[in-house]
């Protein structure tokens, strides 16, 4: 039994000297990817912060909102949460159920278009 | 986890989409090369993120559907500064803090895994310091609004509903930052005594301990970040 154990049990009775042999399960990068994440990060900000304080209106501003954001969250999860490095199974059971909620707001875009529909119909455009 | 016994282990697991078949119906642990921590930890952001998720959505839910123009968080969220209005500057410095935190955490769990100790503490702290400022910038900024006259129920500017959307969602990020930060002081306490070089076990789970606690404390953090990004876009910027 105990030599098919999990990896992960077994490395645990050997302290300092596996880090190296359990180097799939721990996930250890160079300090450069870091860093240049990092710097990517403030230059994304920086992007985004802009695109409010020049100003921009209507669907250029969404469409660079929601670029930078998305780019934004792609660095934080792929490379500051290791999503890049796991095995697809993982990824797969973390990334895709996330895909419910943006049904939900597909539903909900259509609810809320209703909602201002009757309330426009029954109240009139002026509070 | 002795019971969880695990063939083609190392190199000769399968990759892509042939092992993600492989992985999940193995009859087995589903995530080979990840501890229970790690997992569980994922598992729980999965679940934090459907509640971010469903905030968002009920926020969007609002503003589409209120025939009462909504407030222009560039000018409610703007500061003065001599005189001149900045638009978003304290939720921008606010943004930047949170993204300087998420670089020292990384550097914390790298240092962590290269067993330096003293680096380790110190990102670990630093990364908490930050991550009070934050919190302590958003307790101004609610300070500010409420004075202003934003109430979950009302507000000077426009509809009502950008009050009870604006508490419920930064609060509940406030809360797990303040949560993170608490959850860093703990990990940094127990790196800086060397729990995690002897394997001490921890006072809750009695499990014995090692720097993977380090990278499973940034993994969360790392979330709160993110949750900061889409708060960011969608409350602020949008």
């Amino acid at each position: 039994m105990a030599e098919a154990t999990a990896d992960d049990h077994g490395h645990a009775h050997q302290a300092a000297a596996s880090a190296t042999a359990r180097s799939d399960s721990h996930q250890q990068h160079p300090l450069r990817i870091y860093l240049v994440v990092w710097a990517w990060l403030f230059v994304l900000s920086a992007c985004s912060y802009f695109v409010d304080y020049i100003g921009l209106q209507g669907y250029l501003r969404w469409t660079l909102i929601l670029i930078f954001m998305m780019l934004k969250a792609g660095l934080i999860v792929a490379i500051f949460m290791h999503m890049r490095w796991e095995r697809l199974a993982m990824v797969y059971a973390i990334l895709v159920p996330p895909v419910a909620v943006l049904v939900f707001v597909w539903i909900m875009a259509i609810e809320s278009e209703y909602t201002l529909f009757t309330r426009l119909t029954f109240f009139g455009a002026n509070p | 986890m002795a019971e969880t016994t695990m063939t083609h282990t190392g190199t000769l697991r399968p990759e892509g989409l042939r092992g993600v078949a492989a992985d999940w119906s193995s009859d087995q642990r589903a995530f080979k090369n990840v501890s229970w921590g790690k997992a569980m930890m994922w598992i729980f952001l999965l679940s934090d993120t459907f509640i971010f998720g469903c905030f968002l959505l009920s926020y969007m839910t609002a503003r589409m559907s209120t025939r009462v123009p909504w407030p222009n968080p560039s000018e409610v969220f703007s500061l003065h500064i001599g005189g001149v209005s900045v638009p978003l500057l304290l939720i921008a410095i606010m943004t930047f803090v949170l993204i300087s935190s998420s670089g020292t955490m990384v550097l914390a769990v790298n240092y962590g895994y290269r067993r330096a100790r003293k680096q380790a503490v110190l990102f670990l702290l630093l990364t908490a310091v930050l991550g009070a400022t934050f919190v302590g910038m958003q307790a101004f900024e609610w300070t500010k609004l409420i004075s202003e006259g934003v109430r979950p129920w009302e507000n000077p500017w426009g509809a009502a509903q950008f009050g009870s959307s604006f508490f419920m969602i930064t609060g509940f990020h406030g809360t797990h930052v303040t949560i993170g930060v608490i959850f860093l002081l703990i990990v940094a306490r127990k790196v800086w005594r060397g729990d995690y070089d002897v394997e001490r076990r921890g006072f809750f789970t009695s499990r014995k301990g090692n720097y993977e606690s380090v990278e499973i404390m940034g993994l969360y953090w790392h979330f709160v970040d993110l949750v900061w990004v889409f708060i960011f876009a969608f409350f602020y910027l949008w």
